[in-house]
């Protein structure tokens, strides 16, 4: 079975649902304290790993679609993409007015004096680039550069769960797994590729 | 009561100076959600079918995103019980008290979990009684106190502290205890002691955390810390059997942990069974971790950094919702500088972190 033009918008409206769930139920958690007195850490921590998540996703898209022979799959990549970008912001938005409590004078030394921020950070630079140009007119225009730039995807893949493993206290093997998994996407495409 | 008053106790709660008063942290009765409205919600969730949807998936994954759909009862609270004691007005603190469901509810203990949610909901069977805490080592007598003993051996008094993360937030906290210089003395304290050596229960079957490395955070189990004998003897350090006048809850440490509040919280213990003196600096679990990020003193000290955040300033959570906790500077040995900065005269506080 080939997925057909027709059904192309169900399936994005299908992967619009599932990115906007844990979004729902994050809402619900904290609003009816099933997350504990003070989720500061629960929500940085929950958005983080939806970032990573959505990443995930939009890294296996063109593998599957090579994989099954289902080239209109390609077409969810930028709407994928973009919720990696709206999880990403919410991340920071959340430490940055949680748990920073807006207090910019402090963001700016912490992104610069913790590597693991700037990691998180220079990630987050790349991805705000590939947002703003993923719209169809600018990748017309753009050309070959188009191709180039969103390359950055694939150091996203790498900075990303880097920052997780840096990030966090002892519990390191969450973000192992997201180190191996990731490594192990990016493989797939060099051996897809040839 | 006429025995508790004959003893110059106070019962908060039951009788201050004639007035009947329920204390502050107390529920009133119109913030408690009515059982039947309560059980209506449940009702309308599964109504919804999304407990059929949970029962499909595997375990990890229900206790995670899908836990608020899933159809298990939460086990009963621990039950904790009113305690007896006088307010100590020398450590009576002008600031807010955290409000005590964030105390309850906001804590590290990773012997039930590393999420700071974890410990209220995987601690609540966990048996204090019977318990013992012996008290041992270069001791003139070694002591074993049971359950009862840890809340009618001393007379208890309120303190409330600062308490400071590592992780940069704090609370302010009235504990109920005793002072630690009190049980070490009844023990008799040889002169060759140079230190005291806490240890937390090690009980696999109760605490999943030392059960399983993804758990636990990779902690080496028990967890341990240890005191030099100054600090340890020092009119700060605390043992508290209980917090806002009612003895502890399992996630805060029942059922009796150590305060020490001009260090970072991690040195104050909890669930302690063993009270070791000894001649050598005792192993310390974060510094067996990372000792290039826990030192054994890990007093507070917003000039000195942990490698990955700052501590110049910290997050202190108060009364009221997300957005109104304020960030605060920290102080030096979080302001209790003045009981105890003379202990470390001759340290080099940015090398013995």
């Amino acid at each position: 079975m080939r997925l057909t033009k027709k059904q192309l918008p169900w399936l994005k409206a299908i992967c619009h649902l599932i990115a906007l769930w844990p979004i729902f139920i994050l809402i619900y958690q904290v609003f009816n304290e099933q997350v504990g007195g003070e989720p500061v850490e629960y929500i940085i921590h929950y958005t983080g790993i939806g970032a990573l998540n959505a990443l995930l996703a939009v890294l296996l898209i063109s593998p599957v679609a090579k994989f099954f022979k289902q080239g209109l799959l390609m077409q969810t990549r930028r709407l994928v993409g973009l919720y990696v970008f709206a999880y990403a912001s919410l991340h920071i938005f959340a430490f940055v007015s949680l748990d920073l409590l807006f207090e910019w004078s402090l963001l700016f030394t912490e992104v610069f004096k913790r590597p693991y921020i700037l990691v998180g950070a220079l990630a987050y630079v790349i991805l705000t680039l590939l947002a703003v140009t993923s719209f169809n007119a600018l990748k017309r225009k753009m050309g070959k550069q188009w191709q180039q730039l969103h390359n950055g995807i694939y150091a996203i893949a790498l900075l990303a769960p880097i920052h997780f493993y840096w990030s966090v206290k002892s519990e390191i093997i969450e973000p192992t797994i997201y180190i191996v998994i990731m490594i192990s996407l990016l493989l797939v495409r060099l051996k897809l590729r040839r | 009561m006429g025995t508790n008053t004959d003893k110059g106790y106070i019962v908060t709660n039951k009788f201050i100076k004639g007035i009947t008063k329920k204390a502050s942290w107390q529920l009133k009765d119109n913030e408690v959600t009515p059982p039947e409205i309560f059980n209506q919600r449940r009702n309308i969730i599964k109504a919804l079918g999304f407990g059929a949807l949970s029962a499909t998936l595997p375990g990890t994954a229900k206790a995670g995103v899908f836990d608020i759909f899933s159809d298990k009862k939460p086990g009963l609270p621990f039950a904790t019980e009113q305690l007896e004691f006088n307010v100590n007005p020398r450590f009576e603190l002008d600031e807010t008290a955290t409000p005590y469901r964030k105390v309850i509810s906001h804590n590290n203990f990773y012997e039930f979990g590393t999420s700071k949610q974890d410990p209220v909901n995987n601690a609540q069977s966990f048996q204090v009684e019977p318990w013992q805490l012996v008290i041992d080592g270069l001791v003139d007598k070694p002591i074993t106190l049971d359950y009862d003993d840890l809340i009618s051996l001393f007379s208890l008094e309120e303190r409330t502290y600062r308490l400071r993360c590592v992780e940069a937030w704090s609370m302010v906290i009235p504990w109920t205890g005793f002072s630690l210089a009190n049980l070490l003395k009844k023990a008799g304290i040889k002169s060759s002691a140079t230190h005291v050596a806490f240890a937390t229960l090690y009980d696999p079957q109760q605490m999943s955390g030392q059960n399983s490395r993804r758990l636990g955070g990779g902690i080496h189990y028990p967890y341990v810390e240890g005191l030099t004998i100054d600090e340890a003897m020092n009119d700060l350090s605390f043992l508290s059997v209980g917090v806002y006048g009612k003895t502890l809850p399992p996630q805060n440490g029942a059922p009796i942990r150590l305060i020490v509040p001009w260090k970072y919280g991690f040195k104050s213990i909890k669930s302690i069974v063993r009270i070791t003196l000894t001649d050598k600096q005792p192993p310390t679990s974060w510094n067996q971790l990372a000792p290039s990020e826990y030192g054994f003193y890990a007093n507070v000290n917003p000039a000195v950094d942990h490698p990955r955040w700052s501590q110049a300033s910290e997050r202190r959570i108060g009364e009221g919702g997300l957005f109104s906790a304020k960030r605060i500077a920290t102080l030096p040995f979080n302001g209790y500088g003045e009981q105890v900065a003379s202990l470390y005269r001759n340290l080099n506080l940015t090398k013995n972190f």
